[in-house]
């Protein structure tokens, strides 16, 4: 009776094993959902300042991974600001000044607009596939959705996180937590994603929590207010001429 | 009894010479190197409080517990009214606002594209205001090396060096990219009308000075100030009132709140509260170890001049003179030399060290990579206190000297002292 349960269990533990994906499985299953040919998206950023709680409010145009244009719509101290990405190259325009900044070296490591998001996180290839090995190493629950546990580890030099732990939820292969750490280990900044909704047929979280562990403050809430997956771009706007129109 | 003794010292200059150019070397070593580190002491109050602290600076609790990451996220807001307080209050000082800030400098080529970029030490002062004290704090006309003086909003002054390095002229546009107070980016043009040099290694590295305000609207700060400094009007830094000015200021603004202000003096807010207190534990070592060497030095030479001056010691005890005046005796010789020695050394010390606050010495090439404020151009300074301070060591010295080596006189036995004669 004994070998006959150890023979049972064998069995299901097997069977777990085959449902397991790999981490590359699991992430190219993110990638699937997660990212189009292109992006129209409006969104407020809540930053919860030591002293202070600012909303910035933008519209972003994504084509690809790549390259996106946002324009910040408001307050008014931020409206007109502008940003370009194109590839691996950044560029700000202020309205105030009248000046295209392009945004390297240290200064990709400040702020944007005193979030608890760097310069440096815009700038990484979404696509975690392309620049992390992923291994998966367990199940948890987050808000009550079962989710894959998936370690990633740089495969290439110069990334801002040495390795990221992310939950992705198993079902809707949505990322719902992601805490990302130094090469010494030290964690950096932890990332609550929520509120998923099905958007033309994709899952989409537009409620995110941002949390630079060293800072101080309660963190960033980036509220996705509207989102259009593979519309129609105007092909002027990734073009540095487009910032001081 | 004294001119007696007097015309024995100068007439034997064997007995007066060697211990008088003693006691003058020491008192000159001790005079020049008091007023030596008193002029680099004062020269690191000075810039510390020109360009960094004030002689009191009033910041919120939480800018005190951060300021050297110059965390203006936690400046004080409602400057002005505090300002106003400020001055009706501690009206013996002069109070003016300060923002410090970190940026870079942007010079465009004539598209506008960035042609020359460079890291900035930026201070927002006030500069416009009538009756403002800080351009003559900041010595700023002594310190300007090409163009002018900012005369309007939107003007700024760049140390020479850093205008060299980014080759950019009087009259030109330059975009200062900081942070904001939220932390956002911050972008804002100025005209540079003047290039300055301090003789301060840090400011003259890479410094911005702005008007105030023109710096509260680049780094959306509106009423805000890093900072209130206080400065007393003479200039120097009196520490006693400033600790009963700063203990007031808190006693009435005791607070949890880490945005409620505090003043701190120049000791706390500068950090160098250890650096005064090895100055006076040097100096204070300095004349310790002067008195030593000195007494063990004057000794040696009071004991062989009673070597040499056996035979007429000898002679007087002989004669019924009493040990105790013939010890009082050389005493009073001992006064004398330290007097005379230490009224030479002190005005040979002295001269020395108002030749070093004249000319100074010129330590820029061993302060290149310094990041504490102080001239380049170490300078000593004369005073009252540096004139005083050899000239009781040195009279000290000598009449222990004296004292000790004297004590043998008590041990001659008088029935000894005619075999001695005779041998």
């Amino acid at each position: 009776m004994r070998t006959l349960w150890g023979f049972a269990l064998l069995l299901r533990a097997g069977a777990l094993v085959a449902q397991t994906p790999s981490g590359d499985e699991v992430l190219r299953r993110v990638d699937q959902n997660m990212f189009a040919e292109s992006r129209i998206v409006v969104s407020l950023m809540i930053i919860h300042g030591r002293r202070e709680t600012r909303t910035v409010e933008s519209k972003s145009w994504q084509r690809g991974t790549t390259d996106a244009y946002t324009e910040y719509l408001a307050p008014a101290r931020e409206k007109g600001t502008k940003m370009l990405k194109l590839g691996d190259d950044l560029w700000t325009y202020d309205p105030g000044t009248d000046r295209t900044i392009m945004i390297s070296g240290s200064m990709l490591r400040q702020s944007v607009m005193g979030s608890d998001l760097s310069y440096e996180d815009m700038m990484e290839d979404p696509r975690l596939a392309h620049s992390y090995t992923a291994a998966v190493t367990g199940t948890e629950t987050v808000d009550g959705r079962s989710c894959w546990v998936v370690s990633l580890t740089a495969k290439v030099e110069g990334l801002a996180y040495e390795t990221r732990r992310l939950w992705v939820d198993a079902e809707r292969f949505v990322p719902l937590r992601e805490d990302l750490y130094a090469k010494s280990g030290r964690l950096l900044k932890t990332i609550h994603l929520s509120e998923v909704r099905e958007v033309q047929g994709r899952w989409v979280p537009v409620h995110a929590l941002y949390r630079d562990v060293l800072k101080e403050g309660a963190g960033t809430e980036f509220v996705i207010e509207s989102v259009a997956f593979d519309a129609a771009l105007p092909g002027y706007l990734f073009s540095k001429a487009a910032l001081r129109k | 009894m004294i001119r007696f003794l007097l015309k024995g010292l100068l007439r034997d200059r064997s007995r007066s010479l060697f211990p008088v150019l003693i006691v003058a070397a020491g008192v000159m070593l001790t005079v020049f190197l008091f007023a030596w580190m008193r002029g680099v002491e004062a020269s690191v109050l000075q810039s510390t409080a020109h360009f960094t602290s004030g002689y009191l600076r009033v910041t919120t609790r939480a800018y005190a517990a951060e300021a050297d990451q110059q965390p203006n996220d936690l400046a004080l807001l409602g400057a002005d009214s505090l300002l106003a307080a400020l001055r009706q209050g501690e009206s013996d000082l002069l109070w003016t606002p300060r923002i410090t800030f970190g940026g870079l400098l942007d010079v465009p080529d004539a598209h506008g594209e960035t042609r020359a970029q460079a890291p900035v030490a930026g201070l927002g002062v006030d500069l416009l205001s009538p009756g403002s004290p800080e351009p003559a704090m900041l010595r700023l006309a002594a310190a300007l090396v090409r163009g002018r003086l900012p005369a309007r909003r939107g003007e700024i002054l760049i140390s020479d060096e850093l205008a060299r390095r980014l080759d950019v002229r009087p009259g030109q546009v330059a975009t200062l990219i900081g942070s904001t107070m939220s932390g956002a980016m911050a972008l804002a043009n100025f005209t540079v009308v003047g290039t300055v040099r301090f003789g301060v290694g840090p400011m003259d590295h890479g410094a911005m000075i702005a008007d105030v305000a023109d710096v509260q609207s680049a780094l959306d700060m509106e009423n805000g100030a890093a900072a209130i400094l206080g400065f007393f009007r003479d200039d120097l830094y009196h520490e006693r009132q400033a600790d009963s000015a700063a203990a007031r200021f808190n006693a009435a603004h005791r607070s949890a709140d880490p945005y409620a202000p505090v003043m701190e003096t120049l000791r706390e807010a500068s950090g160098l509260s250890d650096l005064l207190d090895y100055i006076t534990a040097v100096l204070d070592a300095l004349i310790g170890f002067f008195v030593l060497a000195m007494s063990i030095v004057l000794w040696n030479a009071g004991l062989m001049g009673s070597l040499r001056r056996y035979g007429e010691i000898g002679v007087r005890l002989a004669v019924g003179e009493d040990q105790g005046h013939i010890y009082r005796a050389m005493l009073v010789e001992s006064v004398a030399i330290g007097l005379v020695g230490s009224l030479l050394g002190t005005a040979i010390g002295l001269g020395a060290a108002w030749f070093l606050q004249i000319h100074g010495i010129n330590v820029r090439s061993l302060l290149r990579d310094n990041t504490m404020m102080m001239e380049d151009v170490l300078r000593a300074r004369v005073t009252l206190g540096a004139a005083l301070i050899g000239f009781v060591p040195g009279l000290l010295a000598t009449v222990l000297g004296a004292g000790i080596s004297g004590i043998g006189i008590y041990r001659r036995q008088t029935s000894q002292l005619f075999k001695e004669l005779e041998a």
